[in-house]
């Protein structure tokens, strides 16, 4: 994974930090979050099958993985026979390459955007530039993000982070820069802001040629592609342009054209709390007479394969990219999407990011950790990723990376200690003894409020309990 | 029936009270329970670090020590969830055979609450504790081992509490082991979030079954001097007229505590 | 090594635990959940449940009788204050009887972008609709037209018959041909984009209405069971 955009990020607690003292930030994510947690808890209650729809994604995602080379192959034919053109990339350089190609030899210098992770996860919009295309967004959110030259901060709503009063404030400063300017006297009125983007990017897609997009699933059995999105944007990509070039991680298969009734259930509601998202388009292909007459499909590797082969990290691949996980988590909504210092944030970013692009710098090995594993995650999770699991089993892989240093980290000697005082009883309760000993001198009426070194972390904003007099083995000694 | 006490090494070092709570609340109800001495640690703190290899001789040394019981009970959610859920992993990890197939056939591990309701069958355990309270249902109590209602259903029947909801209270309190200490910021952002909550509930004590997220929490309600006490549920559980917790609040004046809470530190 | 070798092989490579003679059907799929039949909540009529929900989303719908179509028709159009529509080949003609012939535009030949973007609006059909969530599915049948027709234009009219109707989005799919571009639409247009809070409108058409065809039963026509 070539991250452009966030390469040089500092490691996921102090980039929190940041975050944590930013209020504003801070107010808008717990709004945000507290909005959707409610209404996809209500879209999903309305479900008695939700449990048995989550259970069938989840095994749908496995055969699909577990036979992916297969139904690649089925995806090339079917997408082949349709009409399409299916290109390989085998990391982001090769995918930027073959769409920059494509788009030179259509002799066009603009595109239009579908909102898409894979092609934020590449950084197309970059090099695209640096080819001299422009690439125009127009998703709402990822317009406000593009407008405002900030960075994605959520897998649904990447302007999570921006208020409306912002987005108001960002329109009229930016949009006459790309065309249409905000109307005079613009209100922070959610209606007029979605109005606003309307006027501006109307004349885009009435004269845009060629477009580029991503998709939630390609069918293999029949070749289909499905974008799910709400406002219409993406249909107008997929359908005014006579060019239309998808750029699709190989993970996005799913068998069979009657797997999709699963997964449009599963996403809508886990996604914005919608019972069916306001627009689904599909299609197979070019189509005699409507929409695009050239299509190019480009499967991305990128990573995909690496992951896929960790056994048990490999489950971050049935992903649906629903952002669900973000919403409900605490550490999210305190921290922020750009403390993860990737496109994917959250706890599926935290265990997707360190093994798309591994776990060599150091936010990516610090991205294991941000997760006090609470499982709320994996409970809301519509194709049930197990992201604690693969949240520790990632930690480990970060500790014996580690095992190779020839100096240890305090944390490795501390473990190292731990270990051999909690492998026998006589060694803990020496241990204990000296602490009992420590804390009496230490406790003020039963509490600590300084303690020393890497401890000092804790004490810094909370009392400690001073170690009692007497252990409970100890007491359980003298009185059986 | 053997039924073992596992006092885990958090509790046995730094909540030993929780520890005799739960002995004589058993043998209140009738148990004869044991205390290997041989038992040490779980291996939590090591496997949720990424320490798995250290994490095996802990997995190794209970297995052994608990071989031969009916049943385990132990105070604590994230201990017991970490046996059921990881033990067969770290055996499995570790390409020792018997060790897997020990895991496998260990008894199972129940958690407090778990035990009273599932194996013994009570829900009222006859305890008395005049005092207001809330209940945190931990992550690990609520999510890994799902034991649902099973702590307030054993809270409603104590006689004289006074049971107050908790607002948000699903919502993680940011310990999360060594995330507590290698994201504190965040960490403790969330911990304030749940210490408004516990002081919007009003109560004086702040209850669940892990003394790790009591003693987070339990640390900003200290240091911000808001006199919220906190408690285990084995301490409730095990509280009677004649013995009550030693860290309870003093006893009300009138028939029924209705000290609020910000009242109650001036003792 | 060409890139598609080179990523088929690196699958195959990652696959490494998987047995060789393990086919996609060994790895089980329980589909247990609801194939639809019955809705899963709400009121039991499938043509009063897809109204309902249709609503919740912001677009109005209107049951109507056979007799009633024409003239529901020609006065949704008129109370839009729409100049003309495009209706598309194939839509029924007695549906469209009762609107003035100078306002129909077809679509024969191809209507240019440009006067999509500035005509009154659009009135089609559907290929079927889900009443479990509020969507209709356009498969650019008879009386649909291409997809630009039903999103450049700010207003759309659509006609739907009650056995058109299904309970779930299984039964949708398994009615549906997916050789053809297909579109769900769910109310009219919307963004959660700000505040994560739902607003109506953007790109698509911003006004949804729906005329849903439902003939109250034929106690003559229709046959007792025994």
């Amino acid at each position: 994974m070539n991250d452009t955009t966030f390469l040089g990020m500092p490691a996921f607690p102090s980039a929190a930090k940041s975050a944590l003292d930013n209020a504003q930030l801070r107010r808008n994510l717990a709004h945000a979050t507290d909005t959707i947690r409610g209404k996809r808890a209500h879209a999903v209650g309305e479900l008695d099958d939700w449990e048995e729809l989550r259970e069938a994604g989840r095994a749908i995602k496995e055969r699909t993985l577990r036979h992916l080379d297969r139904y690649l192959i089925q995806v090339e034919e079917r997408v082949t026979a349709a009409g399409g053109h299916v290109h390989w990339a085998r990391d982001a350089e090769e995918a930027r390459r073959i769409v920059i190609d494509l788009v030179q030899a259509t002799g066009e210098r603009e595109v239009v955007k579908v909102k898409s992770m894979a092609t934020q996860e590449i950084g197309l919009n970059e090099a695209l530039a640096d080819a001299g295309i422009s690439a125009y967004e127009t998703d709402l959110a990822e317009l406000i993000v593009q407008l405002g030259q900030d960075h994605p901060s959520h897998i649904l709503v990447p302007a999570i982070h921006r208020n409306r009063a912002e987005i108001r404030d960002i329109f009229v400063r930016a949009m006459g820069d790309y065309g249409t300017a905000a109307p005079a006297g613009l209100s922070d009125d959610p209606h007029a802001l979605a109005e606003a983007a309307r006027r501006h990017l109307r004349e885009k897609f009435l004269r845009a040629k060629v477009a580029v997009s991503g998709a939630n699933f390609l069918v293999a059995e029949t070749g289909t592609a499905v974008v799910v999105e709400s406002e219409g944007n993406g249909r107008m990509c997929l359908t005014l342009p006579d060019t239309l070039i998808s750029v699709v991680g190989i993970e996005k298969v799913v068998p069979t054209w009657r797997d999709l009734e699963v997964f449009l259930q599963l996403l809508p509601r886990s996604s914005t709390g919608e019972r069916m998202n306001p627009y689904t388009s599909t299609w197979t292909g070019t189509a005699a007479d409507d929409g695009p007459s050239t299509f190019h499909l480009v499967l991305l590797d990128a990573g995909r394969t690496d992951t896929l082969a960790d056994p048990i990290g490999r489950q971050a691949l049935n992903c649906i990219r629903c952002s669900a996980c973000l919403n409900v988590c605490p550490v999210y909504e305190r921290a922020g999407g750009h403390a993860y210092g990737s496109v994917y944030p959250g706890p599926i970013g935290a265990i997707l990011t360190p093994q798309l692009r591994g776990t060599t710098s150091a936010v990516d090995r610090s991205l294991p950790y941000a997760s006090t594993l609470c499982g709320a995650c994996y409970e809301v999770c519509p194709v049930k990723i197990n992201i604690p699991e693969v949240l520790v089993h990632l930690r480990a892989r970060v500790v014996d990376d580690s095992r190779r240093r020839r100096i240890p980290t305090p944390e490795k000697l501390a473990m190292s200690a731990a270990r051999w005082v909690l492998s026998h009883p006589s060694r803990l309760a020496a241990v204990q003894r000296a602490g009992s000993a420590a804390g009496r001198l230490a406790g003020r009426r039963g509490r600590i409020s300084r303690l020393p070194g890497p401890l000092s972390a804790w004490t810094e904003t909370r009392d400690a309990p001073a170690p009692p007099t007497e252990t409970f083995r100890a007491w359980w000694r003298r009185n059986r | 029936m053997r039924i073992a006490l596992f006092i885990t090494c958090f509790n046995d070092t730094l909540f030993p009270a929780t520890g005799r709570a739960t002995v004589r609340l058993l043998e209140r109800l009738g148990c004869e329970v044991e205390f290997p001495q041989e038992q040490t640690c779980c291996g939590q703190m090591h496997f949720n670090t990424g320490y798995q290899r250290e994490c095996e001789p802990l997995v190794r040394r209970f297995t052994e020590v608990f071989a031969d019981y009916d049943a385990v009970v132990t105070p604590s959610g994230s201990c017991a969830a970490m046996v059921r859920e990881y033990h067969g992993r770290v055996a499995e990890l570790s390409g020792d055979a018997r060790l897997s197939a020990a895991a496998q056939s260990a008894p199972k591990v129940y958690e407090l609450s778990e035990f009273l309701v599932d194996v013994l069958g009570v829900t009222d355990v006859g305890a008395y504790f005049p005092h207001r309270v809330t209940y945190h249902p931990t992550c690990h109590s609520l999510r890994m081992l799902g034991v649902g209602e099973r702590p307030l259903a054993l809270l409603r029947a104590v006689r004289g509490i006074d049971l107050v909801e908790l607002p948000a209270a699903d919502q993680c309190c940011g310990f999360g082991g060594t995330f507590a200490m290698k994201n504190a910021d965040t960490s403790v952002a969330m911990c304030a979030d749940k210490v408004a909550h516990v002081l919007q509930s009003g109560a004086e004590v702040l209850c669940a079954g892990d003394n790790s997220c009591l003693m987070h929490i339990g640390g900003v309600l200290s240091r911000l001097r808001t006199g919220v006490r906190t408690l285990h549920l084995a301490e409730i559980l095990a509280s009677t007229e004649e013995q009550p917790p030693a860290d309870a609040p003093p006893p009300p004046s009138g028939s029924r505590c209705t000290t609020p809470a910000a009242e109650v530190k001036s003792r | 090594m060409n890139a598609r070798d080179d990523v088929l092989a690196r699958v195959r490579r990652a696959l490494a635990d998987v047995p060789d003679d393990e086919r996609p059907q060994d790895v089980p799929v329980d589909r247990r959940y609801s194939a639809g039949g019955t809705p899963p909540a709400g009121p039991p009529d499938l043509v009063q449940l897809l109204a309902e929900r249709l609503t919740d989303y912001g677009a109005s719908v209107r049951p109507v009788t056979s007799d009633e179509v024409a003239a529901a028709v020609a006065q949704a159009v008129s109370a839009r204050g729409a100049h003309s529509v495009v209706v598309p080949r194939g839509f029924p003609p007695q549906w469209q009887a009762a609107l003035a012939a100078e306002r129909v535009l077809t679509d024969e030949p191809r209507l240019p972008v440009e006067q999509l973007d500035r005509i009154g609006g659009v009135v089609t059909t559907v290929a079927t609709a889900i009443a479990a969530t509020g969507t209709l599915v356009l498969d650019c049948g008879p009386g649909q037209g291409r997809r630009a027709l039903t999103l450049v234009p700010d207003y759309h009219l659509c006609v739907v018959r009650a056995e058109q109707i299904v309970a779930s989005v299984p039964e949708a799919l398994a009615r549906l041909a997916p050789v053809r571009p297909l579109t769900f639409i769910s109310g009219p247009s919307a963004t959660s984009d700000i505040e994560l809070d739902r607003v109506e409108g953007v790109h698509g058409p911003r006004t949804l209405q729906v005329l849903v065809i439902s003939d109250p039963p034929n106690p003559l026509g229709t046959p007792l069971e025994s």
